[in-house]
């Protein structure tokens, strides 16, 4: 592996990392808040495997890096200008519906990277693809079905689905942006090229949000920055919960 | 017996280290004390290279919290039994199956009230069918799903609709 190639694996690595770490904390953030029982372990356990990647994809960034941190650095010892994540993930749980729409927008676009990572030349991100791809036809049979009960359910329930919808639609342009680090992962078979994957994100999409009897929003706005460290003010608030604990007591085992 | 079980198998038999295996074999799953980590197919490897041991396991799921704890349990048990120098590798490739549980765990886990994964099979879209998986109590299959995700990461929920009892089911993947 080259210095170059090595040095963009580890900074993909750390941003696969971010954006599953980031997401599952706020997936978890549900957990003992669920409308019953079986939702709220479903959180859990959807939280749980999004938190279970991010280790793997840290583990292998700080292999990489060897610079003698750890995972446990990657998550907990950066600052919101140092994570990568895209911003999507990163938007507070609001309301189930908005919960459920952000996890349908992640489940469909995860649905279509994951096998193009399984492809990747790199043994380890594929191998961590390999895992991921069984549970995540798990988490969009779950969040396809609730979209589709909350948009043609009541008219609260449909209001609330549609407003979610139509509040994170210009979050979604960012999950296919391409930069030069991963232009050149992709160039050599290691990386995804997400820009090609919005045409089908989108045709599954519209599909399920049609049948949800929801409106697919034009294209008017856009935001982006979260893979140059550009967040929206609500990271900063979500790691110093996430990572108070680990700060407050350096190098604690138990 | 299915391939991925045979092969399995043979790879502990043949290896010239068979007694850490048989040693290892009594480490529980903390999360189903009923199964060991060979019955449910996560120990993938052990290697000597002369005082050196080194047990290579790999997750069921992304975030199975039992990693470390089995870790920790591998490493206890070799020293007890002198093999001062142990380490726990885990690896990802190839991504665990529930085809690699062992029949004595599939066993185990029906006795223990867990439905082993052949006990429901798949739907349509692979996943876990929304009915019908036995019922480790009564053994009916007038059975429903009530959650697809359960008490861990590895279960779905399921109720029996003869016995009224709820029982995890072991998700084939």
């Amino acid at each position: 592996m080259s210095d170059q190639i090595k040095q963009a694996t580890q900074e993909y690595a750390t941003r696969l990392g971010d954006d599953s770490v980031v997401l599952g904390h706020r997936i978890s953030e549900w957990v003992s808040y669920g409308p019953f029982l079986e939702e709220d372990i479903a959180y859990g356990n959807v939280a749980l495997d999004y938190i279970g990647r991010a280790r793997m994809f840290y583990t292998y960034a700080a292999e990489l890096a060897d610079d003698g941190r750890d995972e446990d650095d990657f998550a907990y010892m950066r600052n919101d200008r140092e994570y990568r994540n895209l911003l999507l993930m990163e938007l507070p749980k609001g309301d189930f519906a908005y919960s459920q729409v952000r996890q349908l927008f992640a489940d469909v676009y995860y649905t279509l990277m994951l096998p193009e990572l399984l492809q990747s030349k790199d043994e380890t991100l594929s191998a961590i693809a390999a895992k991921a791809i069984k549970e995540t036809k798990y988490h969009l049979r779950r969040s396809r079905d609730w979209v589709l009960r909350l948009g043609d359910g009541t008219d609260e329930s449909h209001q609330r689905a549609q407003k979610a919808v139509d509040q994170l639609w210009g979050y979604t342009h960012e999950l296919f942006d391409m930069d030069e680090t991963e232009q050149l992962l992709a160039d050599a078979g290691i990386g995804v090229d997400v820009a090609g994957l919005r045409d089908r994100w989108l045709e599954m999409i519209s599909a399920i949000l049609t049948e949800a009897t929801l409106t697919v929003p034009e294209d008017s706005w856009a935001v982006r920055g979260g893979r140059i460290g550009y967040h929206t003010e609500n990271l900063g608030h979500m790691l110093t919960e996430m990572q108070i604990v680990h700060r407050s007591h350096p190098g604690c085992k138990w | 017996m299915p391939e991925e079980q045979y092969q399995r198998l043979q790879q502990r038999n043949a290896d010239d280290v068979k007694m850490l295996w048989d040693l290892l074999d009594a480490i529980k799953d903390p999360e189903i004390p009923a199964l060991s980590i060979w019955d449910l197919g996560i120990l993938r490897d052990v290697q000597r290279n002369g005082e050196q041991v080194i047990v290579t396991i790999t997750p069921t799921y992304s975030g199975c919290p039992a990693m470390d704890n089995i870790t920790t349990d591998v490493i206890q048990l070799l020293n007890d039994n002198g093999y001062r120098d142990a380490t726990v590798k885990l690896s990802l490739s190839p991504a665990w199956s529930s085809e690699w549980m062992s029949p004595e765990g599939r066993k185990k886990l029906r006795e223990y009230g867990i439905a082993p994964p052949e006990d429901a099979g798949l739907d349509d879209d692979g996943l876990t069918p929304d009915a019908h998986a036995a019922c480790p109590h009564c053994a009916s299959r007038n059975t429903r799903r009530i959650s697809e995700f359960g008490s861990t990461a590895c279960k779905a929920l399921f109720q029996c609709d003869d016995c009224g009892e709820p029982f995890d089911y072991f998700k084939k993947i």
